[in-house]
Formats: structure tokens, sequence, C-alpha cells
């Protein structure tokens, strides 16, 4: 599979003396998480597929500093921001696309004060706009009928606003999108944000994961859509603490749409 | 003519309203403490939120039972107040119903009677909070902070509603000559009845009486509202009028941070320069007590009703975490009049009590299980933004005392040495690619 990936860096780009149509910000859990780069290959076939000129900026990207800021750690997101900005404004870049709703809110409102202003997309969102235009097609295929619930994940959804795009796409699927209890601006939280992903919970009587996997499995869903590569992590472990893996699997919007199309 | 009634009626009005600016002055001075934000962007997208949410109740009724109930009691207090006017110029003049000379019959009528059925509709709203609270004991009310004065102040303020209704429908009530206009009496028609056998003269008792306790009970209520958790019904305007209109997930870079940064970053800094003569002192990152916050943040603690609304949406407290967004606000409050306290005792500077609102009132452990989600700041009904707070005590923690939790050091150093969270090779991160 590997060699049908075409994935070329902005470095790449810049030998050649031109521009790509869109930087594809892979982020830290898309670059390094196996979990996650299932999706960021999914989402590159999807690219591919559709023929968008996309670069990556490869090792030259580093952390947008976002888990660093919500510890407290305002130094350390700054030196990340400047350096990542420096890189990226050198290259020139004015549109980025990313499968990762932290580094799409932080790269789209924090970066602008620091000297970084780009057109900032979800990769549902990106992935929305190439079916409006025409240049992706969606089948339903392996997924016609299936129950799909999304997860919203925070840093999109109430953070942004950005609630209709993943659903659309999981609509076109012609699969029966069923909303949990609590959902859109009433999202729960997965548990994963605010830096949590990195430590262990506070004491309590649950952990945050599991009462959202409860919520999801309550509408009996055969797949959890998620549009985070952290809440994907969060969710699946839910469903193992549930013993439900053989009956509900977690997967990204963007694996849903290239596995519908056997990519 | 006796004027004993016009001038103990002045008085009590004067008494009422010296005492409550007074209050008013503390409050203004207590949140002025806060830092400066600049708030003065976008006013037209303010002056909307402001109308929609405070005024238009636009968030209040996301949750339908408590927020129809809250419409009916905020309407009810906003059209009687009408009539407070009414009672003031009689109060002041010694005139009776003054509106009677002034309004055509009708007109005064229709809007007696309105304030009549509103009344009704207020007392039993009332009723029915309280009965949530304290029969149905719905969760977010007896939460851990919601013990002791939290608690009766909820419940003193509702039983302060119920007399002021019914001291309101008892006046009309046994005012004889207003009944017998037969316009405006549409409740208190049926209450009257109640007090047939009466002489004429007991009547009149008990009309001057509910009359007094009437508009004496209101000037109380409003002196209350500073020790209560019902300033809301004020600050709400201003507090949906300052809050943040930057999306929810945007969280303020610090200023004091990237003039570090920069000089940092400038290859012709001298890194070994003293400090200038004279120059400020460097900023003090985040916050470990009441004055490092800014006064929106302030303002909020003020604002905060206690609804509960951001706890029982908040994942940490859903899953039994000590973190509750609301406690967070009443500590703030709770520390910051305080701070308040002993500025007025040490004649107007603030004497260092060994306190803060760190570790006095908020723990660390609590600020550790956010999970930054904006669950909470997006279920206020009045736009307050507990979230902003927990970051800026977390600043405070990880830049001037290095106490993140051991875990988050180690996220961080690996962010600091190969630009990722996990310790992986920064050369490595297209490797993907090929896997």
């Amino acid at each position: 599979m590997s060699e049908l990936l075409n994935v070329p860096t902005m470095a790449d780009f810049m030998a050649q003396g031109k521009q790509p149509e869109v930087l594809f910000w892979v982020g830290c859990a898309g670059s390094f998480d196996d979990r996650a780069k299932k999706i960021t290959k999914a989402f590159v076939k999807l690219l591919n597929k559709a023929q968008v000129e996309f670069a990556v900026l490869g090792t030259e990207e580093s952390c947008t500093g976002d888990p660093a800021k919500r510890a407290g750690n305002e130094f350390l997101f700054q030196m990340q921001a400047v350096t990542n900005i420096e890189v990226m404004n050198a290259y020139e870049i004015k549109k980025i696309v990313t499968a990762c709703p932290h580094c799409f809110n932080t790269i789209k409102n924090e970066y602008p004060e620091l000297g970084g202003n780009y057109e900032v997309m979800h990769h549902t969102q990106f992935l929305k706009t190439l079916l409006d235009e025409g240049r992706l097609t969606i089948e339903g295929g392996n997924f016609n009928g299936k129950r799909i619930t999304f997860h919203d994940p925070c840093y999109l959804g109430r953070a942004n606003n950005v609630y209709e795009a993943p659903r659309d796409l999981i609509k076109k699927l012609e699969a029966e999108l069923i909303e949990m209890k609590n959902c859109k601006i009433n999202g729960l939280c997965c548990g994963a944000g605010g830096a949590q992903m990195f430590k262990d919970a506070e004491k309590g009587d649950k952990e945050v994961n599991i009462e959202r996997t409860e919520q999801a499995l309550e509408v009996k869903p055969d797949i959890i859509a998620a549009g985070c590569p952290f809440c994907n992590t969060m969710m699946t472990d839910g469903i193992k603490a549930k013993e439900k893996e053989g009956h509900v699997t977690v997967m990204d919007i963007a694996e849903l749409i290239a596995n519908a199309q056997d990519l | 003519m006796n004027y004993l009634p016009n001038v103990l009626f002045l008085i009590a009005l004067i008494l009422g309203i010296v005492y409550f600016t007074k209050n008013v002055k503390k409050l203004v001075r207590n949140i002025k403490l806060g830092q400066d934000v600049d708030v003065s962007n976008n006013k037209k997208q303010r002056w909307k939120n402001m109308a929609m949410i405070a005024l238009g109740q636009s968030k209040m009724v996301r949750r339908p039972i408590a927020g129809l109930l809250h419409v009916i009691v905020y309407i009810g207090f906003i059209i009687i107040n009408i009539e407070v006017l009414e009672i003031i110029i009689d109060g002041l003049f010694g005139t009776h119903r003054i509106g009677l000379k002034v309004l055509p019959k009708p007109v005064y009528g229709f809007l007696i009677g309105s304030f009549e059925v509103l009344a009704v509709l207020v007392f039993l709203a009332v009723i029915v909070f309280w009965i949530r609270r304290n029969i149905l004991k719905l969760q977010r009310f007896w939460k851990n902070e919601m013990t002791s004065w939290p608690k009766n102040d909820a419940n003193y303020i509702l039983y302060f509603e119920m007399v002021l209704m019914s001291l309101f429908l008892i006046m009309n009530a046994t005012d004889s000559h207003f009944q017998s206009l037969n316009s405006g009496n549409i409740i208190s028609q049926f209450i009257a009845p109640l007090f047939n056998g009466a002489s004429e003269n007991t009547l009149h008792i008990i009309e001057r009486g509910a009359w007094w306790f009437h508009i004496l009970g209101i000037l109380i209520f409003l002196n209350y509202l500073y020790f209560s958790k019902h300033l809301h019904i004020l600050l709400a305007f201003p507090n949906t009028f300052y809050a943040s209109l930057k999306p929810l997930g945007q969280f303020n870079n610090l200023e004091s941070v990237t003039k570090e940064v920069k000089m940092m970053m400038d290859p012709n800094v001298d890194p070994f320069a003293a400090p200038a003569e004279g120059a400020e002192a460097p900023a003090k990152f985040g916050a470990s007590d009441v004055q490092d916050l800014n006064w929106v943040q302030l303002l909020n603690a003020y604002t905060c009703t206690e609804c509960g609304r951001c706890t029982s949406e908040c994942p940490a407290n859903i899953t039994g975490k000590k973190l509750s967004p609301r406690k967070i606000m009443m500590d703030t409050r709770d520390r910051l009049e305080e701070v308040g306290k002993n500025i007025e005792t040490n004649k107007g500077t603030f004497k260092d009590d060994g306190k803060q609102l760190l570790d006095n009132y908020i723990t660390r452990e609590e600020l550790w299980a956010c999970t930054s989600c904006n669950a909470c700041v997006e279920a206020c009904p009045v736009s307050i933004n507990p979230l902003s707070i927990i970051l800026e005590m977390r600043r405070f923690l990880v830049m001037e005392q290095s106490a993140a939790p051991i875990e988050l050091n180690t996220m961080m150093t690996n962010i600091e040495n190969n630009g990722a969270p996990w310790p992986y090779n920064q050369m490595d991160r297209l490797n993907w690619k090929d896997e």
C-alpha cells in the first residue's frame, strides 16, 4: 500500500519553485501514534484520489504547543508557535488543513496574534469542500444502513462551532446518523483535552472516556465516528474497557470515507 | 394633615438607597482590584450579546423547565416593579394610587390586572423552584459547595419573593376602594372574600400593613443583593456585555511572555545585560490570588448565581472529581470579598493575610482535573468563564512554581527537546509515509 502514497514535502515544492494548494499539518499524534497514523494515511489517500496538490512539512513540523499552553506553560507554547510560524511564513503558506482539532484550534485562533495568519481548515471541512466541488465522490458502499454516531471533539465543536461538516460527510455515506444524548454544543468531552491525555486523571469514581463511551453505547451504534486522534484513542480505550470490540468500532471520518471507496 | 408617614417613608427610602449605593461602591472597588483587560472592541456585538443573553434570556431556555420558570419570575420582577413607582410616589406625597388619577380607569385596571396575574405566576414558579431544590433535590443544588450559606441564601430569596408577591395581592384585596372599582382586581377579587368579616378599619390597617411591608421588603431585598448570589439580576447585564467575543477555543496569549520570547529569539539582545535603572519588575505569570485575575473575571465571580449548570456539564465533576466550575467562581468571589474587607480594615491598602486564592480556596487537585472542554463556559446562562481562571492558575503553578504534575513535566520536556509530547525524534516525523 505504502508505495501508493504520494506525500511531497514543502521542501520538495520549494525546490521546484512551486506552491501547493494546501499544507497538510499532520500533527504529533498523526505522525507518531500508531492508531492516528492510520487516519493520516486515510486522509492522504483521499487527497491523492482527489488530486489535491498538498504538501507536508515533514521533519520541519513541530508540536503546535497546544498541550503546553493548556497545561499552563505559555512560555513553551509561544516558543513552539514562533518557531512554527517562522517556518510556515518562510514557505509563504496561506492555507492549512489538519486532522487534529487541537492543532486546528491553536493555529487558527492563537497563531495570528503571534504573526501566523493562515486559512485553517479541519479535514472534515476540507473533505466537505472537495465533495461540494465535485473533486471527490462518496458511495455508501460498506456503510450503507450502518448506525453511526458522531462524537464531537471539544476543540472542533464548542471551541470553534464546527458541527455540521463531519455530520454532512456521514450522511453522504448513506449511513444512519444517530445522535448521543449529549451532542453538538452539549457534547461530553472524551477526557483527553487540556493536556489530560498525558497524565493520569485525578481521583474520582469513573474515567471520563468510560462515561462518554457509555453514552455512545446507549444509542447502539455500529460505528463511533471521531474527528480527533485523541478522542479516537479515548473512545477506543472505552470500547475495550466495555468489552465491545467485536461489536463497535471507532473510526475517523477520513477513514470512513476512504474505506467506503475501498481505498 | 399628618406628615409622619411621608417622612418615615422618605427616611426608609433614603436609608435603603444610601446603603445600597455604599455596597455598590464596594463592589466596584473590589472588581477594580483586577488587572486591566481591553474590552473596548466590537461594541455592536457586545450590545447584541447583552440584549440576547441577559435581556432575552436566550441561554436560560436551553433547559426548558428551569428556563420557562425563570422567564416568568424575570418578567414578573421587571413588570411588577412598575408598580413600585406608584408606591414610591404615593409614599412620598401621601397620595393613594396616584395611577388612578393620571391614567384612565381601564388602563390602570389593565396594568394592575397584569401585575396581579404575574404575581400569581411568579408565586407558583417560585414554589416549583423551591420544590426542585428542597423536595426533588436536583443534584446540582446538592453538590459539596452548596452547604450552609449558599444553600440558605437560595431559599431565603425564594421566601422573599413568595412574601413580596403575597403582600402585593393582599394589599390589593384589602383595598376596598380598589375592589369596588372592579377593574384590575382579576386575582385579588378572589382573595378579598377571605377578609369579609373584617371591619372597614381593620381592612384599612391590613392594607396599609401590606403596603408598608411590601415596600420595606423591596428595600431590604435590594440591600440583600450584595450579600447574595442574587446580584446576578444586576450584574448579568454588564457581564454578558464584557464577556469574551473570541471563539471559546482561543486562549489569550500572554503579552509578557511574548516579550520574553522575542527577546530570546533576538540575536542582538545582550543576555547578560542588567535591567535598566527604574525598569518595571518582570510581570508575574498567571494567577495565585484574585488581584492577579483580570477585572472581567472578578465581575464573573460576583455575577455567578450558583445555578450549577456549569458543574452539571463538567466531565470532571460528572465522573466524581473534586473540580466544580461553580466552586471556582464561588471561591474567587469569597476570596475577593475577604480581600475587600482586608482593605477596609487596613485603611485602603491590602495587608498580607498569609492567604491566597490558590490552596486556601482552590486546590491544585481541582485545577489539574480540568479538560479545558469549555462545557462550563457554554453552559453558563450569563457568560461566565470559569475555564479562564483555571488556566491562569495553572500558568502560575507551571511558570512561577514549576509545580506541574510529573507526567506533564515529562510531556513538556519532550516538546522542548524533540517537538512532540512523546519522546520521538523530530527527524522521524515523516516515517509514517513508508510504514
